[in-house]
This record gives structure tokens, C-alpha cells and sequence, in this order.
């Protein structure tokens, strides 16, 4: 990291390769929830859950089955602009290995998976065997899908199962892997729990803001001199931190990946990295994932593209998801080709959107609707 | 006293035939999803139960006065394990072995809470072996198989499930079509980091 | 109060709920329930439910006591 880079990014603390193996294990059972809240720590793999709440629900859901518990790192990262989690698992596996050891103790777990993108298995497998965790950790390549990585996908994967989303009548922290309590935690989560437990919460808090403390790692693609994975503080200008890859312009920017929402360049200079800001725009961090327009590209027809993909990595299971996500697909296409200028195309669009949001087994349709409504709402007017 | 008996036995063969018939006419239909005139969807579905139930019940009826009628010389073994019986082992085995299979739908569905849709739905496909294995059952074993009316019971259920088998693998058989894949294509716009990490 | 929930992976848009719970699931235009996956149920369309929930030939439905999330 340069000094002209700070902030947002100061040092990189999640991204450092050189740090040990963290042994032993100092924090255990419910010192660390009680860290953990005091820390802040949410959910770094799309929906921002507070991991705290996640760790006592598990912990209620042992006691009243009776089972023990599954720990699960899930780096199955089936966004495909998103590389963070792959970058942190061959950087720097280890601080995920500790997370995942603490996560285990935490909740009295006996075994624990780390579910990862192929690419990484190798470099995950050489570092768990360089370590003597109490719980054994096995590495399992993830499925290659969108949807691969949703929990409930995971945990079907994990029980030699296709890894699809399956129904959540039973939540994962009460019934997952085999029918045991489980906790999931995306891996880029693990790491700031290995890191929270060597510094503490006040050391998490030192950085992002008080609503939404410490860092995240960020993805940026598309229209960018330096395409890449950074480390950024929640909060940090939104500007600043596309600027750490060098945009090539001021154009809308895709904030939180597929399931995002656009944002426009005057929206993009006035709003910081994290969830309350980006809420105001109907956009949230999601996993990290940034996108930047390529200057002369229509929104619209990108949109149409991104959701014509996303229908295509529907699981096929749940007919409002198969049935309306090409159709809005097909809708936005035409009103990109300028066939919809009319005002009944874009209520067309909006009444598929209602139709598909809520109706299906996991939040795809809903990541969908999310990224067709932003894009109606930034460049509706143009066409 | 043995000749009520053996009456009440053809009697009850013969209304589990019809019944059953009804039974595999209107599973095709709940499969269908579509309403039947007089029947909304919901109600071909409860009947379809009702009436497995109520052939279930026939057929209990049925075997058990021959388990009671000399004549037929069948005892409990014989009922349940197929070819098993003194006399007439083929056309009885025949109905020891559709006995078997109405049970396990009918065991089967009751249960279906607990052995899950997948198993449950593998299992019913049974229904479509069972029919005419029942009917082999009355046609070779039964006393009254040549007589008219008989005959025209038969042809009717005979018509009834080749209609209902017919409409079942026709082209516009279901109202709301299994689900078809979407195509897949490539993720646009996406150029994504360097796997050696932060720069 | 109970909730009704519906399990879009067994679905297959085969509509009895839809007859019996009109109040409460509509249908759409592909022919599966329109409705939100947990559906508080009201006290008055309790025996309803649990009637769809015995008659779904897909075994998508099922009550539960939890509130809808
Ligand atoms: C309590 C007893 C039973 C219940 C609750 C029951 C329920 C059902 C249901 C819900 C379906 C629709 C499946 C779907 O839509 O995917 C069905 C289909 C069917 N059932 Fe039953 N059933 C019972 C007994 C029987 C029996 C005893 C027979 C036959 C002798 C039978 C024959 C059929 C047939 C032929 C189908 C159509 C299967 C297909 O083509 O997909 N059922 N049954
Ligand atoms: C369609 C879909 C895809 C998802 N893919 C991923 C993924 O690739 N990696 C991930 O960590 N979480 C993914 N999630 C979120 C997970 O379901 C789950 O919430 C998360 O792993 C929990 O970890 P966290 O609380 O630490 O973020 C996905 C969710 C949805 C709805
Ligand atoms: S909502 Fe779509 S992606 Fe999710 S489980 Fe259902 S079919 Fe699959
Ligand atoms: S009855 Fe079952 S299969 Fe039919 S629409 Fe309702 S939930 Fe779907």
C-alpha cells in the first residue's frame, strides 16, 4: 500500500502473508461472542448479518437439540467479479484457518469445512497441513455455479448433495450439515475473527465507522486502469475507493456485484462504503464487488446482459425464478434496444419484478429485481 | 354360510376393480393439476386419497372371506407371498402380488409426511403395475370373467385407464408445464483482480 | 399465529392451495401460487390451511407456529 492511498486504505491487515498461524486458540466459548458483539463484526459475504447474533443463535440451537455443531467457511465465491475471497484464501490462509478454529471452540463444534474455489483448494490444503487445530478442518471445492455459494447450497454440497439452494423452513444455524446446528460465515468473515481474536474488538473498532466498524476487502472490475482486490474501511468515500484502481472516467459504478444496484457518477462522489449510505441509493456493500461502466457502454443493455446471466445460473427449481427471470431478462433487453421507450414496457418491467421478488427457495430472484430496479431507476430516463 | 361368503368375495373383487380403476383415473389426474368437472383441483386430489383408502378397505374385505371360504383354499401365507397358493398358484399369486403393491401405495402415501416426497413419488409409480396386475388377478381367477356383465364392467375399466394413461403421456397433459432449463450464457463486463492480491 | 409456509423447490403450480386459501394466494400468470414464501395465517382460515397443506400433492406447504421473518 502507498502512503498517497490514505485513507480509505491504510495497511492491509486481512492481506498480510507473513503472519503465523495464531496458536493457541485465546478466546473461547462465549468470551467470544461477547467479543465478537463488542466488535461489531458482520457478515462479510453478502447479506451483513452481525456474527454475533449468528454464534448465539447456533449456540441456542445446541442446547435445545442436543447435537453438536458444524462450523463451515464458505469461499465459494460463485460471483464471478468477485476474486477477494480467493485472494484471501491463497494470501493468507492461515488467518482464515484461525478464524474458523475460533468460530469451532466458540460454538464446541468437532468438525469443520472449508468449502473454497477450486482454484484455491491446493494452497488451502498445503496450509491446513502445516497446522494442529483441535477441530480437523476439510478443504472441499466449491460448486461452480451463482448459487453455489447461497448456505443452504453449501451445506447441500458438504452432504454429497448437488449444490443447490434448498428450502429454509428449517434455518442452517438449527439444522444444516447432516441435520446439525451450523454455522455458516463467508471465509473474508473468519479472517476478521482471527484477527479480532489476537487485537480485540477496540483494535476491529480503530477502523470504519462506529455503526459499521473495521475494513473490507473490495473487488474492482471493469472500466479500470488496475483492476484488483483492496482493503478498505467502511465508510471511506466511494470515490476513493474506486480511485484505488484507477477508473477510467466518471461513470456509473455496480455496487455490490449481480445482486447490487447501480449508482450514478453524481451518486457515486456523494456516498461512503457502507450499508447506511449506500442504502439511501437502495445499494448496500454486499460482498465487496465494484464494477465501473466503461464510458459509452448503455447501462441498460449491460444490465440486460448481467441479467439474462443471472437467469441462466438460476437452479431450476422454483418456477417464479425459472419463469420470471428470463422474462425480465427479455423485457429490459427490449427497452435497452430502445423499444421501450414507451411508459407501459417500463410498468411491464415493474410487474415481472414484483411477480419474481420473494418467490424462490433463496434470494436470487430477489439480488435480480434489486439490480433491474437500480438500473430502471440510473438510466431509466435515458432511453 | 361358504356361499355368502364366496359372493361376498367376487362382490368385493369386483368393486375394488372399479375402484381402484377410479383411483389410478383420477392419481393421472392430480398429476395433471387440472380441475375435473364438478371437481375442483384440490378435491380430485382428496378423492383420489379417499378412493385408495376405500379400495383399500374393499380389498381387505376381499381376501379376507377367501381366507375364510374352503373353496378357495388360501391361508395367510398364500394371501401376501406371491405364487405361494395350493390352487390356482399363477392367477392367485397374481393377486397376492397386486395386494402387495395397493398396500405399499397406500402404506406409502399415508406415510408420506415421514418418508419424504422423492421415495414416496419413486414408490407410486407401482400404481401403474398394480392396475393391471389386479386386473390379470380377476380376469384368471374369477368366476363370473365370461359372464356379460362382468365382461362390461371390465371393458369399461379396460377404456377408462387406457384413456387416462393416454392422456397422461399426451403432449398437453399438465396445465402448468415441468420447469425447462434456462440457457446459460457468459458473465459480461466483468474483469476481475489479480490473484497475487492488494496492489 | 401460525404461518403457512411454501417450499418453491417442490412446487409445481398444481393450484389447490390456491382454491382453498383464495384470501390468502393468488395465482400467477405461469400458474404457481402468488404469495410470499411464509404467510401468516389468519385463526378464521386455519382449517383451509391445514387442509392445503394435507391435499398439495407436492408436499410444498406446511404450517408452522413461527412468525412470517
Ligand atoms: C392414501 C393413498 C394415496 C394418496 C394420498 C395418493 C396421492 C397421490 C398424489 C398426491 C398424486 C399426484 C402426484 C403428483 O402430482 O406428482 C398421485 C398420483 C397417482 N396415484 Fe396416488 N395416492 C394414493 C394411493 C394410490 C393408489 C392405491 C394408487 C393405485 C392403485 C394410486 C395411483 C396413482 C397414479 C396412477 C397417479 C399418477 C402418477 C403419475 O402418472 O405421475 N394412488 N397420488
Ligand atoms: C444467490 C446467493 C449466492 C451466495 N453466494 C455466496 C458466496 O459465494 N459466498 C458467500 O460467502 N456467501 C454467499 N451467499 C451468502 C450466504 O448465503 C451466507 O449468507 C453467507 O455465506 C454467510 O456468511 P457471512 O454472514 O459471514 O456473510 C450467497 C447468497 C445468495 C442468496
Ligand atoms: S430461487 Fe432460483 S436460484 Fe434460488 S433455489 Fe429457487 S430456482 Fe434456484
Ligand atoms: S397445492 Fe402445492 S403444488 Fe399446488 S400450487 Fe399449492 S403449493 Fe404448489
Amino acid at each position: 500500500m502507498t502512503a498517497t492511498l490514505d485513507p480509505p486504505v491504510r495497511t492491509s491487515p486481512l492481506l498480510d502473508a507473513t503472519r503465523p498461524p495464531l496458536r493457541p486458540v485465546p478466546l473461547r466459548g462465549a468470551a467470544v461472542i461477547a467479543e465478537v458483539a463488542a466488535a461489531g463484526l458482520t457478515g462479510r459475504g453478502g447479506a451483513g448479518f452481525p456474527m454475533a447474533r449468528k454464534l448465539a443463535a447456533v449456540n441456542a440451537a445446541v442446547t435445545v437439540t442436543g447435537r453438536t455443531p458444524v462450523v463451515v467457511g464458505n469461499g465459494s465465491e460463485g460471483e464471478p467479479a468477485s476474486s477477494k475471497d480467493r485472494v484471501l484464501l491463497t494470501t493468507a490462509p492461515h488467518l482464515v484457518l484461525d478464524g474458523l478454529a475460533v468460530a469451532a471452540d466458540a460454538v464446541g463444534a468437532d468438525r469443520a469445512h472449508l468449502v473454497v474455489t477450486p482454484a484455491a483448494v491446493a494452497a488451502v490444503r498445503a496450509a491446513v497441513a502445516q497446522r494442529s487445530d483441535r477441530v480437523p478442518v476439510d478443504v472441499v471445492a466449491a460448486g461452480e455455479h451463482f448459487v453455489s455459494g447461497e448456505e443452504t447450497a453449501v451445506v447441500a454440497g458438504l452432504e454429497g448433495r448437488r449444490a443447490v439452494p434448498g428450502d429454509k423452513f428449517r434455518r442452517v444455524v438449527e439444522s444444516g450439515v447432516h441435520g446439525r446446528p451450523t454455522l455458516v460465515q463467508n471465509v473474508e468473515t473468519l479472517a476478521h475473527l482471527g484477527l479480532i481474536a489476537r487485537s480485540g474488538a477496540a483494535w476491529f473498532r480503530s477502523r470504519g465507522t462506529a455503526a459499521e466498524p473495521g475494513t473490507a476487502l473490495v473487488t474492482i472490475s471493469g472500466a479500470v486502469a488496475r483492476p484488483g482486490v483492496f482493503e478498505v474501511d467502511h465508510g471511506a468515500p466511494l470515490r476513493d475507493v474506486v480511485g484505488l484502481a484507477g477508473p477510467r472516467g466518471e461513470t456509473p459504478v455496480l455496487v455490490g456485484g449481480f445482486h447490487g444496484a447501480w449508482l450514478a457518477p453524481h451518486e457515486v462522489a456523494g456516498a461512503a462504503f457502507c450499508r447506511a449510505s449506500l442504502g439511501t441509493f437502495g445499494a448496500s456493500p454486499g460482498a465487496g464487488v465494484l464494477i465501473v461502466l466503461p464510458a459509452g457502454a448503455s447501462g441498460l443493455a449491460e444490465t440486460a446482459r448481467i441479467t439474462a446471466y443471472l437467469a441462466g445460473q438460476s437452479a431450476g427449481q422454483c418456477g417464479p425464478c425459472v419463469n420470471g427471470l428470463p422474462r425480465l431478462a427479455a423485457e429490459l433487453g427490449r427497452v435497452a434496444a430502445g423499444h421501450g421507450s414507451r411508459p407501459d414496457d417500463r410498468a411491464e418491467l415493474y410487474r415481472l419484478a414484483g411477480l419474481t421478488e420473494g418467490r424462490g427457495a433463496c434470494h436470487h430472484p430477489d439480488g435480480t429485481v434489486r439490480l433491474v430496479g437500480s438500473a430502471l431507476r440510473v438510466f431509466g430516463a435515458r432511453s | 354360510m361358504s356361499d355368502a361368503l364366496w359372493y361376498l368375495g367376487r362382490g368385493t373383487g369386483v368393486v375394488s376393480l372399479v375402484l381402484l380403476t377410479l383411483v389410478v383415473a383420477l392419481g393421472v389426474a392430480t398429476r395433471s393439476g387440472r380441475p375435473l368437472p364438478g371437481l375442483p383441483r384440490f378435491a380430485v386430489t382428496a378423492v383420489h386419497r379417499s378412493a385408495s383408502l376405500l379400495a383399500g378397505v374393499f380389498l381387505a374385505i376381499h381376501v379376507g372371506t377367501l381366507l375364510f371360504d374352503p373353496y378357495a383354499g388360501l391361508n395367510l401365507v398364500s394371501l401376501v407371498v406371491p405364487f405361494s397358493a395350493g390352487a390356482h398358484p399363477f392367477w392367485y399369486g397374481l393377486g397376492a402380488l397386486g395386494l402387495d403393491l395397493i398396500l405399499a401405495l397406500v402404506v406409502t402415501s399415508v406415510l408420506r409426511d415421514r418418508i419424504g416426497p422423492r421415495v414416496w413419488r419413486g414408490i407410486h409409480w407401482a400404481a401403474y403395475a398394480s392396475w393391471p396386475i389386479a386386473l390379470a388377478h380377476g380376469l384368471g381367477s374369477g368366476s363370473d370373467a365370461s359372464t356379460g356383465w362382468m365382461l362390461t364392467i371390465t371393458g369399461v375399466c379396460v377404456a377408462t385407464v387406457l384413456a387416462a394413461v393416454g392422456w397422461r403421456v399426451s403432449e398437453r397433459f399438465a396445465e402448468v408445464p415441468d420447469l425447462a432449463p434456462v440457457p446459460v450464457t457468459a458473465p459480461p463486463l466483468v474483469g476481475t483482480g489479480p490473484p497475487e492480491g492488494p496492489r | 399465529m401460525t404461518t403457512l409456509h411454501l417450499d418453491w423447490t417442490r412446487c409445481r403450480g398444481r393450484g389447490g392451495c390456491v382454491e382453498l386459501l383464495p384470501e390468502l394466494i393468488g395465482r400467477d400468470e405461469w400458474g404457481y401460487p402468488l404469495t410470499a414464501t411464509d404467510v401468516p395465517v389468519p385463526r378464521a382460515l386455519r382449517g383451509a390451511a391445514e387442509q392445503a397443506v394435507r391435499d398439495c400433492p407436492r408436499m410444498a406447504l406446511q404450517l408452522s407456529p413461527r412468525f412470517a421473518e
